[in-house]
């Protein structure tokens, strides 16, 4: 049970709630109060819009314990349109090949269970292909 | 209808209406991308056709009802002009909330940055969850309890396997944010809910699968409660089927709506935009919800909406509701429910089992 972690995460996790530099601008996610550009301190609140693109990506075949039941999965370094790259899932990719550049864009899914279906139902972002209107 | 044509309103009668004018002030829809035709459940269980539906919509493997309720709040909230840290409500109707105790609208409220000044219960009444709230949501605006109220009815709906059920037992849904008139898409002009103890289908704790009353689900419930509730909406407001642009109704399949619709006097024409059932399903609390985001995504200001659920149970909610001005540029701001229902990857009857949990993994 990693109950209290989970509740701690909350906010990055749902919403991609990250921080912005009061010295330099710079976006930062995930949330690490120390700005990694300039080093001064950075905690204001920032919320990314979700937008991005794949830089990398890989077929999980073989998943760790608690994704078992999500094999096969892409896993994807995704770029945020605001700069930092960000490690996530990629999901509802249909027929659509992955590919690097491709537009992806943020949405908020269950992530996998703590423990067993009596467990917290964990919940966080993925990436799918951007949507066409 | 012309668009200087007044909704009587009547000094006391049957009719909901708040002392403060209220209208929805964003919308917002969400169908998951997966497809399950009729005919591959059909080549299943050794039927042959006369399918109630051509196609349902199913939740991929990390969706339920708060996740899908999110991104519609999140479409609601794009079209809405308004910041979540306005939201004095998030309520979210289903019949199938992901825990038995834990809202889901604290989640919801969490993910799309609602403030903690708000109310957060879940919504229980068959397929009628979603709009109860609303008719909740208009209360507490229309009082001056608060500016906006988030409301989604969303369902990730079971049906026994070989069951009628599960042809059409589908997921989706809606949000819509409810606020004062001055800000709204869209007007409503009134509301008038009936309800009686109706058993016509249920589900006791602990089981999975609902039951149902067989033929008892047709004329002593879905008709009998569905026409009761436009015809009184009808009579307190003197309005008739030819006044409205559009009609949109429960749709437990493609024929309950189209008969109800002819019943009251509608043409084809204005039930074929809100009917959403052929190619999604019934996705219960969400089924008229989503059937009216697709309506205001066409809508021309002036235009009058006769919107009734239904709920097994038994009851049904009826709106009128008047397409305002801003409507033709906001809808825009987010993705249109046909952008969804276009959205479509095709499964066979072994990945719906994976996707819906029923494959034993250990
Ligand atoms: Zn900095």
């Amino acid at each position: 049970m990693e109950v209290p972690r989970i509740w701690r995460l909350k906010k990055q996790r749902y919403a991609l709630q990250g921080e912005v530099c009061p010295h330099c601008q710079v976006k930062i996610f995930p949330p690490r109060d120390v700005c990694p550009e300039c080093g001064g301190e950075a905690k204001t609140p920032f919320s990314f819009s979700g937008q991005g693109e794949v830089y990398s990506y890989t077929l999980i075949s073989n998943a760790p314990a608690g994704f078992e039941e999500q094999a096969p999965y892409t896993v994807a370094m995704v770029k945020l349109n605001e700069g930092p790259l960000v490690t996530a899932q990629l999901t509802d990719l249909g027929d659509e090949p992955v590919r690097i550049g491709m537009p992806v864009e943020m949405v908020t899914r269950k992530i996998r269970n703590d423990g067993d279906e009596r467990g917290m139902i964990v919940y966080g972002y993925k990436f799918r292909p951007v949507m066409a209107k | 209808m012309k668009q200087d044509q007044q909704v009587p309103q009547p000094e006391k009668g049957k009719l909901l209406q708040p002392k403060i004018k209220v209208g929805i002030v964003g919308y917002g829809a969400y169908v998951p991308r997966y497809r399950l035709p009729a005919k591959e459940i059909g080549r299943i269980w050794g039927n042959q056709g006369g399918y109630p539906v051509k196609e349902k919509a199913v939740a991929g493997l990390d969706e339920d009802v708060i996740t899908m309720s999110i991104e519609a709040a999140r479409n609601a909230l794009k079209r809405a002009d308004i910041s979540a840290d306005e939201l004095r409500a998030v309520w979210v109707g289903s019949e199938s909330h992901p825990y038995a105790v834990k809202p889901s609208g604290t989640v919801v409220a969490e993910a799309i940055g609602a403030p903690n000044d708000i109310q957060a219960g879940d919504w229980e009444f068959a397929c009628k969850a979603g709009t109860e709230a609303m008719v909740a949501a208009m209360g507490m605006v229309g009082s001056g309890m608060g500016d906006y109220a988030l409301v989604a009815g969303m369902d990730t709906a079971q049906g026994k396997p070989g069951d009628a059920l599960e042809y059409t037992a589908a997921s989706g849904g809606a949000a819509f944010i409810i606020g004062p008139l001055n800000s709204a898409l869209a007007s409503i002009e009134a509301s008038y809910s009936y309800v009686s103890d109706t058993p016509d289908f249920w589900r006791r704790e602990y089981q999975v699968y609902p039951e149902h009353g067989q033929r008892f689900t047709g004329e002593p419930a879905y008709f009998e409660h569905v026409e009761s509730a436009s015809r009184t909406i009808f009579a307190e407001t003197g309005l008739k089927a030819q006044d409205f642009a559009y009609a949109v109704f429960h749709q437990p399949n493609t024929k309950f709506p189209q008969r109800i619709g002819k019943t009251l006097g509608f043409t084809p024409e204005q039930i074929a935009p809100g009917l959403l059932a052929p190619v999604i399903g019934n996705t219960y609390s969400g089924a008229a919800m989503i059937g009216l985001t697709a309506i205001l995504d066409i809508a021309e200001e002036g235009d009058l909406i006769l919107m009734t659920s239904y709920g097994s149970g038994a009851g049904s909610d009826s709106f009128i509701i008047k397409a305002r001005k801003p409507l033709a540029q906001r809808r825009a701001k987010a993705l249109s429910t046909q952008d969804y229902i276009a959205r479509r990857t095709q499964i066979d009857y072994a990945t719906y089992l994976r996707y819906r949990g029923e494959i034993r993994m250990r």
